[in-house]
């Protein structure tokens, strides 16, 4: 299952990946993306692939890509 | 390939200082010549060493990795930002040449022409290009000091800083093996690593075997420091047991409130634990430890565990490179939080908040640094829970000491 | 009304309502920045209403720009599309036109290319936008047959002011901090002395 990266060099909090994504993605206090789920873990189910790759397509500082296989560490 | 026989290998365990000097003339009257023909791939996977930097990587993996992309460049990192460390400014003191062995063998093997040898100290660099003078390799070394900082001796960051350009990690996904110093496939070791790999290929993997255990095979080098009377640079063979290091450094485990093992991101392994831990991964994973890069730090029983680590937590919370949001600011909070219960203040809902900014930075940066900032904390709270309720009641064990 | 005079009514036209969309994907653009949420779009609504804003702006100045082209009053040739100043009918006002339309293409290319070319240079060309905006601006009034009129003048002086109202915020105080109270990210210092 593909699993979305975040580039946190990047990355500033906008929050449009949160309005696209809010089956995988809330804001912490600070603004910046965080996964809703328990384990951190920001997978991407085949039923929200087109929403995700419109997150990465958006996000204003292209901080996000769509990653193949799973993770080494997060 | 030729095993070096003129020379007996070192029978025991002190491997990496059998050398009467740092001169290259005592470096190979001890151990030899550089040998030629070496397999070096073969060779380190047979002898399964692993990274000596602290992840503890293993190292035929990344070298075959850089040798199969071919025109390569290596890097020997003795960053080394832990201020609990000093291995690696004491290796380079002590034994260079064996270290530039290692760096020459490494460009060699992946068909590199040139290698770096990077250090925060102006006087190791000073040091080390004198040294690198004395010899006639075909590999160029480049002798760098990059800026003193927690951060320095990450990966990426280290290679970003050759580039010429800010000397803070880059994000994960680009591999520094894939592109890295002037966009080229980077290998990146501990110098501690290259001196072993120096030996190994003199002396052969079953000689390397012969020490430590078959998961951790080899000896490592141990900065014993804290409440010791003799502190120092010591080298052991993996599977040591604890106690036996800290009694090395002038130690007395029953004065000893607790170990720090790993470093600053590693955790604490209790008192009464001290005496059947061993310095392997599998005696310290139940402690949330791991041998790293050899970080030995002594509680002594007249501080308090829960100020020192408010301490080294405000540190590391100090140290972030200030790339990644979610770092930037949950360390610092973290690190308040746990401070506000040293100092005193009955509140039990900062345990909360501490916990709570642990979740929120695990996994959430470019590097490596504030998961392990998170393991260091929510070992302190695991370790001295005792102390925290003797705190969040308004006393501390420090006071009563003395 | 015959086609030549069509195409003359057609050219302004386009031209005035091309600055108007232009002028609300400069305020969406600054507030697409801001990763605020506004007239009750999301952020993402907000982005999305900026890039739809921008294209309908490159739609009409391509219409703009092509039926002055057949439009024998302008006198303009295929060259001015491309090189500023070369024009027969006024020249440095229409050659600020010309400018314009060279920013345009160069902003919106690189918007459309930006995964290609990394968020470094996507920033500095996106950047030209600030550039973009007011040569186009005073193209109009200068070059604007209706410069002179009420009406004309109404709607610049309201493009203006919405845009200067945006700037105005964009360089405020409180704008960094997207409404979140956080520590912000810092530009890390250069390092390496060999």
């Amino acid at each position: 299952m593909p699993r979305l990266h975040v580039d946190w060099t990047r990355c500033d909090g906008h929050g449009l990946c949160a309005d696209l994504l809010p089956e995988v993605l809330t804001r912490d206090e600070w603004g910046y993306p965080v996964s809703r789920r328990s384990d951190g873990t920001l997978d991407i189910d085949r039923s929200l692939r087109e929403h995700a790759e419109r997150a990465v397509d958006m996000c204003p500082l292209l901080a996000l890509t769509l990653v193949r296989s799973s993770p080494v560490g997060r | 390939m030729t095993i070096a026989t003129t020379l007996a290998a070192p029978p025991d365990t002190r491997r990496l200082f059998a050398a009467p000097g740092p001169s290259l003339e005592e470096h190979l009257r001890t151990y030899g010549d550089l040998p030629a023909d070496v397999d070096l791939p073969d060779l380190v996977e047979r002898a399964g060493l692993l990274g000596r930097g602290g992840a503890g990587f293993p190292s035929a993996r990344k070298l075959r990795t850089v040798a199969a992309r071919g025109h390569g460049v290596v890097v020997g990192n003795a960053a080394e930002g832990e201020p609990a460390s000093d291995k690696d400014r004491t290796l380079l003191t002590v034994a260079p040449h064996l270290v530039i062995d290692g760096l020459v063998l490494t460009a060699r093997a992946v068909g590199a022409r040139r290698a770096y040898l990077a250090t925060a100290r102006p006087e190791i660099a000073r040091h080390l290009r004198t040294e690198v003078r004395q010899r006639r390799d075909r590999v160029r070394i480049e002798v760098v000091e990059v800026e003193d900082r927690f951060v320095s001796g990450e990966e990426s960051a280290l290679v970003n800083a050759l580039n010429g350009r800010p000397g803070v990690p880059s994000d994960r996904l680009t591999r520094v093996w894939e592109r890295g110093v002037d966009r080229r496939p980077t290998l990146v070791h501990n110098v501690e690593t290259l001196a072993h790999v120096a030996l190994l290929a003199r002396f052969g993997a079953d000689w390397f075997r012969s020490a430590g255990t078959p998961e951790e095979p080899g000896t490592f080098l141990a900065t014993v420091g804290g409440a010791v009377s003799a502190p120092g640079v010591f080298e052991v063979p993996y599977g040591a047991s604890l106690t036996g290091l800290l009694n090395a450094a002038g130690a007395r485990t029953d004065a000893a409130q607790a170990v720090l093992v790993g470093g600053f991101h590693g955790a604490w392994v209790p008192g009464a634990a001290l005496g059947s831990t061993r310095m392997s991964r599998t005696s310290l994973a139940p402690h949330g430890a791991s041998v790293g890069a050899g970080v030995v730090a002594v509680l002594g029983r007249d501080r308090c565990g829960l100020v020192e680590s408010a301490g080294v937590a405000s540190y590391l919370a100090d140290q972030v490179a200030g790339q990644c949001g979610p770092c930037v600011n949950g360390l610092p909070r973290m690190a308040d939080a746990l401070s506000r219960l040293a100092d005193g203040r009955r509140d039990p809902r900062l345990v909360d908040e501490v916990h709570r900014m642990r979740g929120l930075v695990v996994g959430r940066g470019a590097c490596a640094h504030p998961d392990g900032t998170a393991r260091f904390v929510a070992s302190t709270l695991r370790v001295f829970a005792d102390e925290v309720a003797l705190h969040l009641g308004g006393g501390c064990s420090a006071a009563s000491a003395r | 009304m015959n086609l030549t005079n069509a195409l003359w009514y057609l050219g302004r036209g386009t031209g005035l309502v091309a600055l108007v969309m232009f002028t609300l994907t400069m305020v969406l653009g600054i507030t697409t920045r801001s990763g605020r949420q506004a007239l009750g779009l999301s952020r993402f609504g907000v982005a999305d209403l900026h890039k739809t804003a921008s294209l309908a702006g490159v739609g009409l100045v391509a219409t703009h720009v092509v039926t002055l082209l057949f439009d024998p009053y302008a006198q303009l040739k295929l060259v001015d599309l491309v090189f500023p100043f070369l024009a027969a009918y006024r020249p440095f006002w229409l050659g600020l036109g010309t400018l314009a339309v060279d920013l345009v293409v160069l902003v919106v290319a690189s918007s459309l290319l930006r995964h290609q070319i990394g968020p470094k240079v996507f920033k500095g060309l996106h950047w030209l936008a600030y550039a973009l905006w007011p040569v186009a601006l005073l193209h109009a009034l200068g070059t604007g047959t209706d410069a002179g009129t009420v009406w004309f003048r109404a709607v610049a002086l309201g493009c203006l002011l919405a845009v200067g109202a945006a700037v105005g915020w964009r360089t405020s105080q409180s704008f960094a901090e997207r409404g979140f109270p956080r520590i912000p990210r810092r530009r890390p210092e250069k390092a390496v002395t060999r």
